[in-house]
């Protein structure tokens, strides 16, 4: 709780920068715009314009500076225009229409979770094969390394396109994305929790003749549970940009991606901002409920969080 | 028919080789680190290409890896083009970036608690973002080469190397910080004989993690405008024209890169951490 | 005896809030140190010997009382590096050498290249570790290595040493050498030395003074001027005169448990 007023000074401080960036960055935009409209600017011509930095633009022609926030294809929305556009398709409108971020979030919600799932099983498991297993150890570990550097976006549209040709549509293809990218964070983050155990404590289980299983329930499962929430925040804000990834390139018609891409693509940027924030958001309630659930889990282990 | 069999039993083979050797007596020598490993993979590709023939599958779904060697062999100086853009020019200058920018935003905001316990939640907050989304943003404001792509990457690799500093830097037991009160020593002694060593092991963590994050925000972001080269842009166009063949040859030297990318910084972690207990 | 005293603590108070409610670490203690003093603490657990010494180092502020250290207040005296401080745990950094770890104070107080190399000799061959300068310090035992902490703590002649405990992971034979060896170095430099321990014969053989502290609250409940000669042998563990001094401590550490 006493981190509040600094994560507020600093995200104040983060809003002041933006709100102060929006003049540069659109008022060559708008001056343009004025221009068309009858204003007079200095410089006159948009060719002369473009040689002069915003800074000094929005100094030589004050009354542009309210029409940067207020533009209608900004470069930089301003922090009023995204908070509008997001209240307005959050709140503003039924949930299972096509224009409601709310809708939009849980196409992109739903196989996330799924994925982040998947994700997180199969990476336990394989960490738990890795630590036992000296052939897995040295066989797949490496490779576990070398699949995160396959550009997973590559394969999302054949992998989508070869689930749909057998068949399988709709939230399983993006959980498939979703669940590879949650899966190595996991895989990596839980090898080195099970094997975090000091050697004096695994000497001490030894001396009570403790078969490999007892090991790991009692010892090593319970050492790794910070490792095991620290690789969770990871994997699912991995999971998300996944599914968000994996809405781009296939023209998805919903989810948040494809919201992102349609206001690339018809000019509407603040609608891509507004989809990227409460991207933003989705993706900070999800790591922030692994983190209440951290904290509860540690405390009643008696484990003081990192 | 054959080759399915053939492919079972090439599976079969290399797992009885790699269970030999793991278990074996020389089992720790650095040539059979790196062989078994290597056999894994040599028996996947092996198996691939014996399964894509002997099920007949749609090459457009899956091609021979043989086919795609041949295609890789073909293009040697498109797809060094591609990787001069996406890998050096973008990944590499972003992660540099990045990763300098975010130091130094950790000792900055190391300096003060309060700062550290805003800059802490802040900072994990946005590296969990979707940070990709901003590449269309990026490449409308630094148009479509690869500044953009660099910046875009300089973005992702910033605050996951943040986290990891901040936190590494207040990993001192409070026994080795009393030890420095009792010299006498100020704020910058401090920082630099105790708790940036101390916090090599977190740093390079984050630094691992970026590499990984480098290549997939320049490679992604190529595909919201590029010129016409460029990892990202071949693999979209070429996917466009069917041409698979050419998509997974990217993906391999996709790949290879990154895995290089990692082994160098695992190696420069292994030189400056030696002391860690995960190191010994 | 000379009376001057260069660590006088007067009605020190230190509470700590817990979650379990307040703990008394130190009431009312009251205390003369001596220039060229030997000065054991002796306690059980909780008697708040390690916290005073805290004290004296400025690593903990009392909550009342006064206590000062060469004339200045423990802030003050530790930002002019008046003492040495050996912890209980060796401490040494994973990443330097012992000679490097043994250079880190010199290098933070602004020693000439020379001198530190100097030093480092000269310490080293005090605890006996002469030839293990280019050695990490795991790889060394744990006796090594809070040797090692040691010399790190006299590299820079201060005239005060403060020592948490330092022999408690040694074995006796070892135990018995460094004890030797501490005297020697004590006659030697004419340090005035606080040291905390749980053994009865190493504080007795050790000190001029012994403190008996006993927990809840914590507080003095004996101080002991030993009248043994200050040029003493293992040996003299054995004498009548020992023994005598021994029986004492032991009787104010079991007052002190009889407040239960």
């Amino acid at each position: 709780m006493k981190s509040i007023l600094p994560v507020l000074t600093v995200v104040v401080v983060v809003v002041l920068i933006w709100v102060v960036a929006v003049v540069p960055m659109n008022v060559h935009l708008s001056a343009d715009q004025a221009q068309r409209n009858g204003a007079n600017i200095i410089p006159d011509t948009s060719i002369a314009r473009k040689e002069v930095s915003g800074f000094v633009l929005a100094l030589k022609n004050p009354h542009l500076i309210p029409l940067t926030y207020v533009g209608k294809r900004p470069n930089l929305p301003s922090p009023h225009q995204v908070g509008v556009e997001m209240f307005d398709t959050i709140f503003g409108k039924k949930i299972n229409s096509k224009r409601s971020l709310v809708y939009h979030g849980w196409v992109t919600l739903a196989p996330t979770l799924l994925g982040f799932a998947i994700g997180t099983f199969l990476g336990l498991m394989l960490a738990v094969g890795i630590v036992f297993s000296r052939v897995m150890d040295k066989s797949i570990m490496p490779w576990a390394i070398v699949s995160q550097t396959i550009p997973i976006l590559a394969l999302a549209p054949m992998i989508i396109v070869v689930l749909g040709a057998v068949g399988v549509h709709g939230v399983l293809p993006k959980s498939v994305i979703a669940a590879y990218l949650s899966f190595f964070p996991v895989v990596v983050g839980m090898v080195k929790g099970l094997r975090s155990p000091d050697q004096m404590q695994l000497d001490l289980l030894r001396t009570y003749s403790t078969s490999n299983t007892q090991g790991f329930w009692k010892l090593r499962l319970p050492s790794s549970t910070p490792y095991l929430f620290a690789s969770c925040k990871i994997g699912i804000s991995a999971s998300l940009v996944g599914t968000i990834v994996a809405e781009l390139p296939t023209g998805a018609k919903a989810g948040f991606g494809a919201r992102m891409l349609v206001g690339d693509q018809y000019g509407q940027p603040i609608l891509s901002w507004a989809a990227l924030f409460s991207a933003a958001l989705t993706a900070a309630a999800l790591v922030g409920i692994i983190s209440l659930i951290e904290r509860s889990t540690l405390r009643k282990m008696g484990i003081k969080p990192a | 028919m054959m080759y399915v069999i053939a492919g079972f039993a090439i599976w079969a083979v290399g797992w009885l080789l790699n269970v030999y050797l793991a278990n074996g007596k020389s089992s720790d020598h650095w040539v059979t680190s790196i062989g078994i490993p290597l056999i894994f993979g040599i028996t996947l590709l092996l198996m691939w290409e014996c399964f894509v023939v002997g099920f007949e599958v749609n090459p457009v779904f899956l091609p021979r890896p043989s086919d795609i060697i041949l295609r890789m062999t073909n293009e040697v100086s498109w797809l060094w083009a591609d990787f001069n853009q996406t890998i050096i020019k973008g990944a590499l200058t972003g992660y540099v970036i990045g990763g300098l920018a975010a130091l130094a935003v950790a000792v900055l905001a190391d300096r003060s608690e309060f700062l550290t316990r805003g800059v802490l939640p802040v900072g994990s907050f946005m590296a969990a973002l979707p940070i990709v989304g901003i590449a269309p943003i990026f490449v409308k404001w630094f148009g479509s080469d690869w500044q953009s792509k660099a910046a875009v990457v300089a973005v992702m690799v910033f605050f996951p190397i943040l986290v990891n500093a901040v936190a590494g830097l207040r990993d001192t037991t409070s026994m080795q910080r009393d030890l420095m009160r009792t010299y006498g020593a100020g704020y910058w002694p401090t920082l630099f004989k105790l708790r940036v060593p101390a916090a090599m092991p977190f740093i390079f963590n984050g630094l691992k993690i970026a590499t990984t994050l480098a290549l997939i925000g320049a490679i992604v972001a190529e595909f919201f405008g590029s010129p016409t080269v460029g990892m990202g842009f071949r693999i979209s166009t070429s996917f466009g024209q069917l041409a698979l063949d050419m998509v997974w040859a990217e993906i391999v030297i996709a790949a290879l890169a990154g895995s290089a990318f990692y082994g160098i910084v695992t190696l420069i972690e292994k030189g400056v951490t030696f002391w860690h207990p995960s190191q010994r | 005896m000379t009376r001057d005293p260069v660590i006088k603590a007067k009605e020190l108070h230190l509470t700590f809030k817990t979650n379990d409610g307040p703990v008394h670490a130190l009431q009312d203690v009251s205390l003369e140190i001596n220039k060229g003093d030997f000065v054991s603490f002796i306690g059980p657990s909780g008697c708040g010997k390690t916290t005073f010494l805290r004290c004296i180092a400025g690593l903990e502020t009392p909550t009342s009382g006064e206590i000062s250290v060469n004339d200045l207040t423990p802030d003050e005296a530790r930002r002019a590096r008046a003492y040495g401080y050996v912890f209980q745990a060796a401490g040494l950094y994973p990443w330097r050498t012992i000679e490097s770890n043994i250079r880190l104070p010199l290098e933070i107080m602004g020693f000439s290249k020379s001198e530190m190399s100097e030093r480092v000799v000269r310490v080293l061959e005090l605890v006996d570790l002469t030839g293990f300068e280019k050695k990490f310090p795991w790889q060394l035992s744990g006796g090594m290595q809070q040797r090692a902490s040691i010399a790190r703590a006299l590299a820079f002649d201060a005239d005060i040493l403060l020592m948490d405990e330092p022999f408690g992971a040694l074995d006796e034979i070892v135990r018995d050498h460094l004890n030797e060896q501490l005297l020697q170095l004590w006659a030697e430099t004419q340090k005035t030395i606080g040291f905390v321990t749980h053994s009865i014969p190493e504080a007795v053989y050790l000190s001029t003074k012994i403190v008996v502290m006993s927990p809840r609250p914590g507080r003095i409940s004996d101080v002991i001027e030993s009248t043994l000669p200050k040029e003493r042998s293992l040996d003299i563990r054995d004498s009548p005169e020992f023994i005598k001094i021994a029986q004492r401590v032991r009787d104010g550490l079991r007052a002190g448990h009889a407040y239960e």
